[in-house]
This record gives C-alpha cells, structure tokens and sequence, in this order.
C-alpha cells in the first residue's frame, strides 16, 4: 500500500494576490458577502478565507484520562465524510489508535475554529496542513510530558501507538497518563514542531473499504465515523433534534419571488387541531440575499398539525408587488437568450482573430445549449431550531455556513453574535442549498414570538424545490472553424446565465469572475483564435449555487461541442480532444484571464494541461474506448477541471428503441492530488456520476409566472436506482504523488451530463443539445 | 385514541386518526430514525414495516397501522435480517450523508425477507420507490447482495 509524499509546508503561505483587481468594484462586495474574498487581503487557501485557520492543539484535540482522544470537527459533514477524514490526519499525526479516536461537533465560533463555510470543496486542501500541525503540537506537548516525567530529554522519547517510549528504556507512558501534564504545557512554537514522515504514517493516503467492489482492500477500519449511527438510525440531524415544549411551523411563501400577502384568512386554519397561532411574517426587500421569503407562518404542536393548517390556508397573493418576476416563463427565457447568444457580447478573452479564423474556415460549426434551473434537493429539506431565551439564542441546524446562520439569527433578534450558540448537526445532503442560512433565521424570527420556547421552521420538499436558490438557467453558443484537415482554427464561445450576484446587489447581468472562472475563461484548449464572450441576461428569481455551480452549464457545453467539432472533423473524439488540450504545459490562470483560481496561489496551482491528458488517456483505457459496439450502444467521454481538480469520465451507454437509456458502465479518472481518505474520495465519485445523469436525463424545475412548476419529487425528478451506472469504477490518478490537494465533492459532477450526451450520439446519433435529455429520445 | 404497536411495545395516543404515522413516530413517540422527505411517497425515506412489509409512513394514516405490527429502523439491529444488512452496509460503507439510509435498509430487509437470494431485478424492483439525493445506489446493490450471501453461508 502506498502513503502520500510528505508535502506538507509549515509554514502557510502568504504571497500577494496576483490580480489586485478581483478586490475592485462590486466583484469584491459579492464576494465577501459569500465568503469568498480574502479576510486578509493577499493571501490564498486557507488564509484567505475569512476566520483563517486555526491550528492550536487545545481547539481540535482533547485526550481524557483513560486514553480516549477527541478530534473536534469544526466543517460542515453533509456524506463528504470529512468527520472522518480529517480526523483520520489528526489522528495519524499524534499517533492515536482510531479505535480510541471519538470525533465531536463544534459548534458556529469562526473565532475559535476559523473558517467553518463547508463549500468550494474546500476542507480537506484548506485544513490538512492545520489539523496536521494542532496534532504535530499535541504529541509534542505529550512528548514533553513523558520526558519531564521520567526526567530524560525530550529528545529521548518518541511516540508510538497511542503511548510514548523512551527509546533508553523503552518505558512507557499511555496518551491516559499524560493527558493532564501534557495540558498544562505550553503548547510549541510551530516553527520547533516536525511532522512524521510518508512511512511513519498509518492512515493518511490508506484505503478502507472496498476498491471498485473489490473487498481485500478493506483493512477493517470502517469507511466512515457515523457509519453506525446511520445504520441503526442513531444519527442526528438537523430534523431529528427533539426538544421539551417545542413549537413545530411551516411557513406559506409567496408563490413567485418578491410577491406579498395582499389577504388572509386563517379561520379553517385556526380550527386544525394542535394549530397554536397563525400570523403574517414580511419578506425581505430584494435583493433576497440569505432572507427569509416571508409569508404566513403557521405554529403548531406538532408537524403535522402545522401542515395541516397551512392547507387549509387562504392567501391572496399581491403579485404585482413582484414586479418583472411575476411573468417569468422559463421556456420563454430560453427562447430569449438563445436569440441574445447570436450578437456579441461583453469580452471576457479574446486570443488572436476570431473574425479571421471563422471567415477562412475550411469548415463552420455551430451549436447552442442549454441547461436549466434545477433544485439542489438535499434529502433532508431545510430544517431548523431557534430559542430565545434570556436575551440569547440556542439554536440546532444543519448548515453548511454555520458562521452567516450565527449572524443571520444575531442581526434578526438584535442580540451580539456571542450571545448565539449555534450547534450544527449532521446535514442529510447539503449541495449549496444549506449555505444559505435563510431557513434558520425564519426559526429565529419565530422564536421572536414564542420566547423561551424553542421553535422548529419544517421546511416539506414543496417549499424545498419551489423556494431553492435556483441553479441558474444558462444558454451557451458555440463556434467553431476546421482547417482543411480538420484541425481548429477558431473558437467562439458566448455563456448567458443570470449571476448569482443578483442575489446580493442590484441584478450585474452579467457573470462574476468566480463565475466565469468556473470553467469558461479557463477553457483550455489550444487553439489559435479564441474568443469568449459574456452577453447579459437577468435574473427573474433566487439564483445560487449547486454543487459545482457554473462549471455544470460551461462544460455541458465545451465538453459537447468538442466532441461536435471532432465529429465534424470526421475524427475520434478522445484523439480530437487531446489535439485540442495540445501538449502537457502549465497555464498561470492569468493567461485566460481568470483572477480567481478557487482562492489558491496560481504558482501551486497552475492550469496543468498533462494532468488533463492522463486523466483523459486513463478513463478512456480503463473503459476500453474504442471498442466496437452493439446499436444502440455508444461511449462517451467528457473532461473538466474544476475547484484545482481534474476528472475525465466515459460512460458505456444503451438507448433502446423507446428512447429510455441504460448506462451500463462509468469509469472515472480523477486526479485531486494527494487524496487523504481515498476511499470517501472515491464514494464522492460515485455519487456525482448518479447526480450528473439526473441532470442530463431529467432533473429541471420550470417557471411559469414566476411560479415554480414543479413541487416534489413527482415533478422534479432525481435518478432513482435505475438511472445509476450498472457499474461504477473509479480511478484515482495521482493519489499518492505529491502533486497538491484539489477539491473533491464537485469537480466529479460537470463531466458527466456532457460524457452521457456524447454517449447518447455515439450510441443513435442524436446530438442533445438541451437538457434535461427528457423525452427527446422517445 | 390511536393505540400502536411500535418495535413490540404498546403505545396509546391521543393524536387524529389521519395523522400520518411518520410524523406520530417523529413527534409524538420521538423515534426520529424514520426520515421526512418527501410527504408524497415519492422518495422511501419514512420506510418502515407495516406486519413485515415496506410501507411509507408518510402517506400511512395512523388508524391504518392500528392492530398492525410497526417496525421502525431502531429495531433492525435486533433483527437477524435487519443486522445482516446493517452489516454489509457498514462492510460496504454505503452511506454518505446517510439520511436516506434508513429507509433503504428498511426496504431491503423487507426485500430479503420476502426473497432471500434476489436478483438483480428484484433488488431494482425493492428499492426503486427508495431515492438517494448522494447517489449511493451501486453501494446498496451491492450491499444487499453481500447480506443475502451472508444468509447462506451461514444457513
């Protein structure tokens, strides 16, 4: 079994922001109001996430008496399995013996953990050299305990398996027996602490479970912490926290973004059994930022009385008080921006002469796509508990932010955010939906109402799809032009989406460039004329991000149109997209014009054209691309990079003459660096794969009047068992190389809607050019 | 009164004949194991075992489940089936975020009472109704192949 290089660094870096412009203008407002600009300005990673990081052993890691050591885990655990994951580098670093390892929650203090927002796929490149370094400090400060004990120099004792030795006499001290002196030191200037060694390391870069359904790679240490919890039912989520005297509401939202309550009538719901008060709550004044909708808000005993009541509801809605939002028509939308994609728009790279290139074209292609709003649906829908009590706030959520829920509840009950204790539990899916504290701060504007009593907000899947942040809806069109040869000469590219910016401040129109670096400036190909264009398009309801966000529409797009253009070329489409990435090089991102980068240094972390070509060359191999297949039967692939990762993917698929599609087989090549758990690594592959073939056969959420068409699981649909790849086999490329830690929950999910289209052409020669594939096969 | 019998033990009610019994298990008898996802029995994650047999206790009326046996996820682990595949789920590390899980091992311990040795078919056939939002779905299947193995080598 092999470990990871030893690349940890001890000191953080703090170089200057290559760009100083990202910090101009609205583009720095947005995004500090997302977290996504710098606390201290100029630096990357971790540093410059608000709240920073934090790596003092007493924060993260606690040994009692009998030996049992706890490993605070201060991120968001949504099914990344990062409870597990960084408590596994803590644990290797201090040299605990899982078995003895307990991992407890922290609770929202950004203060004493520093950052908490769990997104970006972020935790583990944000917090592995930290959490590294807090235990590196703790067995230092046991270490110093033994040795003072036994009165030898410290240099004489090392730790082994959950005790330290001194190596003279080969005494030994349990973790137990030195946990109250260890406490007591002082705890060690980072600068005098030595990390272990690749050998010495027992479970960073180590599988434990199963690889590829291949049962002797597991070592017996359980996949994952909560494991058992689940099984039996244990586990807690935000929806399972049960509290003495609490109140149960649901809420009755305007129907269409902005809209008021014009008239209520609540007798019928005030007769529901269990029905404790019934009363008009106002929504925010747009921009929606991370407010509450407002509406009607019916408390009750318990849940179900609550419901019962808000059916039994009659509200007249003042549409009007919506303004533009209220006639919104997606499919109109479309129709719109489709006709938009073909004028120019604002220039957001232009590489050579595109005009020249297009007018000497051996060959023009051109194509426009189209990917629609979605849900992010998480399981659990959004849940969460507020009291009041005594001038302070106790509440119980599952968030992905637990810093912005704290001030969110602080700013609305008027109280200092010291007096908010915030406990997070786990989150039964987040996918972006629950960064958005809106839904705990409708707790705490209840719990306003009923003072020292908690309050539930219960939000059913109606209110979860009709009232998500919406991906964004996006029409991107593409141009092409082919030499003789077929070879590109020319690419033109406009993406039109609303930006989630229209969430924060008055509607820019146009993407951001955290948005455009999702995918678009940092197109890669290697082609002489190049140019990306970024044509305006509105917002008409709540728009925010999904798991992989713009990635998800720009590389549907980019990843098709290759395999359109190779097609055209009368080529094969890996050999094509290979002569498109052109030869292994690394690309500073300021070359595409990018100065966001996911946050990190663009000297670490370089566009890395090689590691685009192996993750394409092993995906293809290990699918056997190429190979001859039955009708109705096609392979398709499909590569992005995305939050400093790369990923490549074929899908082996099957389209029977009734249009329905069988994906028969998936292989996945990812290359995030060094992967510490890479066994969650690859259960996040897994599950990305299943998410992006919903996205490309049937998952939309469609507006008409501003209203959202589709309300539960019958109208929007998720893949069910039988959409998910037969087999699923995922290769990790570079696990155990030292190149640096890339994001793993997201960078899986935009190759695949694309990989399956291109499958879904090789297999009937259908080209899907706007999603979701729904009945256009039939 | 609503008189239930929830995991063998008896339980009176002062709750509406129509209440759902998802929400009189959540609520009222605080046995949060039994998920709310959908409220349309569109997603499995309320499954529980209504006299042995998968039901959604979200569109289930609580008058419906009276006289009934009600088996909530909490008493799988004193279940032979229900531990076999708690056992290979864990083997298998099929959760992610886990909320749904309940109501798949509900489903399959259902599946594999009725049907010991099912095929492929059968497993998609058991756990179609039951949706996971992380997309764990080859884990399960393959989860609960290893439990019915389970069950033969040791019968």
């Amino acid at each position: 079994m092999s470990t990871p290089k030893n690349t940890v660094r001890l000191a953080n870096v703090s170089r200057r922001r290559f760009l100083k412009g990202l910090a101009a203008g609205s583009a720095f407002i947005l995004a500090a109001r997302w977290d996504l600009a710098l606390a201290d300005q100029g630096d990357y990673g971790a540093a410059g996430m608000p709240g920073g990081w934090v790596d003092n052993p007493h924060v993260f890691i606690r040994i009692d008496d009998d030996g049992t050591v706890t490993i605070i885990n201060h991120r968001a655990e949504m099914g990344q399995g990062i409870r597990t994951s960084l408590a596994l580098v803590a644990a290797d670093e201090l040299g605990a013996d899982w078995n003895r390892v307990n991992v407890e929650q922290a609770e929202a203090d950004q203060d004493k953990y520093g950052n908490q927002n769990t997104d970006g796929s972020r935790s583990m490149r944000h917090w592995y050299q930290p959490m590294r370094r807090a235990a590196a400090g703790a067995r230092k400060m046991l270490e110093q305990a033994a040795a003072k004990q036994w009165g030898v120099p410290v240099e004489d004792v090392e730790t082994r398996v959950h005790e330290v030795v001194h190596k003279g006499s080969n005494r030994t001290l349990g973790f137990g027996e030195l946990a109250t002196s260890a406490r007591n030191l002082e705890v060690p200037d980072t600068d005098s602490l030595s990390l272990k060694e690749d050998a010495q390391l027992r479970y960073i870069g180590r599988e434990s479970g199963p690889v590829n359904g291949d049962l002797r790679n597991n070592d017996g240490r359980p996949p994952a912490i909560d494991g058992e919890d689940i099984v039996t039912g244990k586990a807690v989520y935000g929806a399972d926290v049960m509290l003495d005297d609490m109140l149960y509401a649901v809420i009755a939202r305007p129907p269409v973004l902005g809209a008021k309550v014009k008239s209520l009538d609540d007798t019928q719901a005030k007769a529901v059994r269990g029905v404790v008060k019934i009363f008009s709550t106002e929504g925010a004044d747009m921009p929606a930022s991370f407010n509450p909708l407002g509406g009607v808000a019916v408390v009750a005993d318990n849940t179900w009385a609550a419901i019962r009541g808000r059916a039994a509801l009659s509200i007249e809605w003042d549409r009007a008080a919506a303004g533009d939002n209220a006639n919104y028509h997606s499919e109109d939308y479309r129709k719109t921006l489709e006709t938009r994609a073909e004028n120019a728009g604002k220039v957001v790279r232009d590489n050579g002469d595109i005009n020249t290139a297009l007018e000497q074209a051996a060959k023009r292609i051109q194509a426009t796509y189209y990917m629609p709003h979605m849900a992010q649906a998480p399981i659990e829908p959004p849940v969460a508990i507020v009291l009041l009590k005594d001038g302070k706030a106790e509440a119980w959520a599952p968030v992905q932010h637990p810093h912005a829920a704290r001030q969110g509840i602080a700013a609305t009950l008027g109280i200092e955010l010291t007096d908010v204790t915030l406990h997070q539990t786990l989150l039964g899916g987040g996918f972006g939906r629950k960064s958005k504290p809106d839904f705990v701060i409708e707790a705490a504007r209840l719990a306003k109402e009923f003072e020292g009593r908690p309050v539930r907000v219960q939000w059913t899947r109606e209110d979860d799809i009709q009232h998500a942040y919406f991906h964004a809806v996006s029409v991107d069109r593409l141009e092409a032009s082919l030499d003789k040869d077929g070879k590109a000469t020319g690419w033109l590219h406009r993406t039109l989406s609303p930006s989630i910016g229209s969430l924060f401040a008055e509607d820019p129109k146009h993407k951001g460039d955290f948005e455009l670096g999702m995918g678009f400036n940092t197109m890669p190909f290697d082609i002489p004329a190049i140019r990306l264009e970024n044509p305006e398009a509105s917002a008409h309801t709540r728009i925010g991000w999904f798991r992989a966000v713009y990635n998800l529409p720009h590389a549907y797009a980019i990843q098709s149109f290759a395999a359109e253009m190779a097609a055209a070329a009368g080529r094969d489409h890996r050999d094509y997209l290979l002569e498109l990435l052109g030869e292994p090089r690394k690309i500073h991102p300021e070359e595409f014009k990018d100065g966001w980068n996911y946050g990190e240094d663009p000297n670490t972390y370089p566009v890395d054209i090689g590691r685009m070509r192996t993750v394409v060359e092993r995906a293809t191999k290990e699918a056997g691309w190429g190979k001859d297949k039955r009708k109705g039967r096609g392979m398709g692939l499909a590569m992005h990079h995305s939050f400093v990762s790369y990923a490549a993917i074929v899908l082996d698929v099957e389209v029977d003459e009734n249009g329905e599609v069988t994906v028969h087989r998936a292989d996945i090549a990812f290359d995030c660096g060094q992967a510490v758990n890479p066994e969650r690594v690859r259960s996040q592959l897994e599950g990305a794969c299943v998410m992006g073939i919903g996205i490309a056969l049937h998952s939309e959420v469609s507006f008409q009047n501003g209203e959202a068409v589709e309300k539960n699981f019958d109208g929007f649909s998720i893949p069910r068992m039988r959409n998910a790849p037969r087999e699923i086999r995922v290769h990790l490329v570079n696990a155990d190389g030292d190149a640096p830690m890339g994001g793993v929950g997201e960078p899986g999910l935009p190759p695949v809607a694309p990989a399956l289209c291109n499958a879904i052409y090789a297999a009937t020669g259908k080209r899907i050019r706007r999603l979701p594939v729904g009945n256009q096969l039939g | 009164m609503i008189n239930l019998d929830i995991n063998g033990q008896k339980h009176e009610l002062d709750i509406p004949a129509d209440m759902p019994l998802l929400w009189a298990l959540r609520d009222i008898v605080k046995l949060t194991g039994t998920k709310f996802g959908c409220g349309i029995a569109q997603c499995g994650a309320c499954t529980v075992h209504l006299d042995g047999e998968a039901t959604r206790s979200c569109v289930t009326p609580v008058s419906s489940a009276e006289g009934k046996k009600v088996t909530t996820i909490e008493a799988m682990a004193e279940d032979e089936v229900g531990q076999r595949v708690q056992q290979a789920w864990l083997n298998l590390g099929v959760a992610q975020c886990g909320y749904c899980q309940g109501g798949q091992i509900m489903s399959a311990t259902a599946l594999l009472k009725a049907n010991n040795r099912p095929n492929s078919t059968d497993i998609h056939n058991a756990m179609n109704g039951n949706l996971c939002r992380c997309g764990t779905y080859n884990r399960i299947v393959s989860a609960i192949e290893q439990a019915a193995l389970a069950k033969e080598v040791k019968a």
